[in-house]
């Protein structure tokens, strides 16, 4: 690849730093298994499956581990032994490490036990996208790139512009022209170029996918960096065990757009069991996915009981997971059925009920995806599925203040003169009205 | 007019360094692939599996659209259009359309 700086195939080890105990070693096609160089490289070149970052056998106990998370700073790069980094970046816009908070207002209306919100709008672009682009970022600067980009439904747009500009390099995003006004406004604010493209997401991602090849010195976050974009997500995981006092949650609830987040979610939690950093004999809990019913193709495949995930056209208020066409669908379909879980759909009307059900009884204010969320847990707890011990975690992933048109019209705002009995007059009508 | 059919870089060493072919007399999709499949025979195996669907992961468009909306590998190919092969990012999984 010309202008970008090649590394040997084992990342190594700063003068200075100690050895990262569980080094990713490789990059793997899913598929075939085929190994690759840890390179800006994201298909494999046999059978073109998704290549993913592998690691080598841990040599570090539980307790060791724990150590150096716990010495860690508050944001995700705490987790930088789990990372396919060579060290653990000094980051210029700290990311993650966000709030889990119980939720027994929610659970109290959902005639749930314990439900707990992972809020993912406490990240500086306010949505998960921060993580994914946390690890990009670092390991796109380790290759020697200098310019960032990528293809995006609007969230991934903030965070690669705020990423970018924090690392002082020019970022170039891909939209497509008809997402939500403060999206775009959220991401030229940090001075990225935006390209607003006449298309649905799945175009956008196709010319950004075209483009890669023609710009091999731009480092395109959700292309040519995937393998390690799509490690960020895991860092949901790791927080959320640490937060539980080192334990694995019994359920969680995640959306599902690409696939990769609800996929790398249970990977975190399966590394933890693994390094024996939570409790023995903890299980990976059962995967509930999340989509808009204008746009489930995952949804519409476990429903007919296939892993063959059908491309559809989005029509759906909850941009952010509008892709068509998941790379990471038969994968999640693959979660969903080992761990007895599912994947479900809801409708526009079901997201909107679902983003003012969570902000009336937390105070977090999501983006639609939340409601697709959200929704999908009331739907869940509707129908007995989920038991009332069981202890539950629902992924946040974005802040509503990104797409407000989704309350406009769902209550009413009282206006009134300047004065006292004004005040009193609404009062009466207010109080009559609830009577 | 010849049908064009793009390569993406993952491919291009299959295909004598090109970045595109150009195929003649091709009637539809799977035409067009076949043909392709007979200028660089390596090509088959890197995009077809073994019942000649494109694989998993391998997307195909014509003109602009996934010809998973069209009719698959049965899709008309016009005379002079462009047939595009790239790999799923976040766009894989999916059964050719109906009739292919």
């Amino acid at each position: 690849m010309r202008g970008v700086r090649r590394l040997s195939c084992r990342p190594r080890t700063p003068p200075g730093r100690k050895a990262n105990p569980v080094p990713a070693d490789a990059l793997k096609c899913k598929e075939c298994r085929t190994e690759y160089p840890l390179e800006a490289r994201y298909v494999c070149e046999r059978c073109f499956g998704p290549l993913e970052a592998s690691y080598a056998p841990r040599s570090a106990t539980g307790e060791e581990l724990r150590r150096r998370i716990q010495a860690g700073p508050h944001t995700l790069w705490r987790y930088a032994d789990f990372l396919p980094v060579e060290s653990r970046p000094e980051a210029a816009l700290p990311t993650g490490w966000t709030p889990l908070v119980r939720a027994d207002r929610l659970a109290a209306r959902l005639g749930l036990g314990e439900v707990w919100v992972k809020n993912e709008t406490a990240n500086p672009t306010h949505s998960f996208k921060d993580r994914v682009v946390s690890v990009a970022l670092a390991r796109a600067q380790e290759l020697g790139f200098e310019t960032l980009s990528c293809a995006s439904t609007g969230n991934l747009a903030n965070a690669v512009a705020a990423h970018a500009a924090a690392a002082g390099l020019p970022a170039y995003v891909f939209i497509p022209a008809d997402l939500e006004e403060a999206k775009i406004l959220a991401t030229g604010a940090y001075g990225a170029r935006v390209m607003a493209v006449r298309g649905n997401y799945d175009r956008v991602n196709r010319l950004v996918t075209e483009l890669s090849a023609e710009r091999p010195s731009w480092a395109f976050v959700n292309v040519n960096l995937r393998p390690y974009y799509a490690e960020g997500s895991k860092t949901l995981a790791y927080e959320t065990a640490e937060q539980l006092g080192w334990e694995v949650p019994d359920r969680v609830v995640a959306p599902v757009a690409s696939g990769s987040l609800f996929t790398k979610v249970a990977r975190g939690f399966e590394e933890f069991i693994d390094a024996g950093l939570v409790a023995p004999g903890s299980g990976v809990p059962i995967m509930n996915g999340a989509q808009a019913a204008g746009c489930s193709p995952v949804a519409q495949a476990w429903e007919a009981g296939t892993d063959v995930c059908r491309p559809v056209k989005p029509d759906t208020i909850a941009k952010s997971l509008a892709i068509g066409n998941p790379a990471d669908g038969p994968y999640a379909i693959e979660l969903a059925r080992r761990t007895s879980g599912g994947i479900d759909a809801v409708t526009d009307d079901e997201i909107r009920a679902g983003v003012r059900l969570l902000a009336e009884t937390t105070g977090i204010f999501t983006e639609t995806a939340g409601g697709v969320t959200t929704a999908t847990l009331a739907k869940l707890a509707a129908r007995g599925e989920i038991g009332r011990d069981e202890r539950v975690v629902v992924y946040i992933t974005g802040d509503g203040l990104k797409t407000i048109d989704t309350v406009r019209g769902t209550f009413e705002v009282n206006e009134i003169e300047p004065d006292v009995e004004a005040f009193e007059a609404a009062m009466g009508e207010l109080v009559g009205a609830t009577v | 007019m010849p049908v064009t059919v793009k390569l993406p870089t993952q491919l291009r060493d299959a295909a004598g360094g090109q970045a595109s072919a150009s195929i003649e007399g091709a009637a539809t999709v799977g035409e067009v692939l076949g043909a392709l499949y007979e200028q660089h025979s390596e090509l088959r195996t890197r995009i077809a599996d073994e019942e000649g669907q494109p694989r998993r992961f391998v997307n195909v468009y014509l003109g602009g659209e996934d010809i998973r909306f069209l009719d698959g590998l049965a899709t008309a190919v016009p005379d002079g259009a462009e047939v595009t092969i790239l790999p799923a990012v976040a766009g894989g999984q999916g059964q050719p359309a109906s009739g292919a």
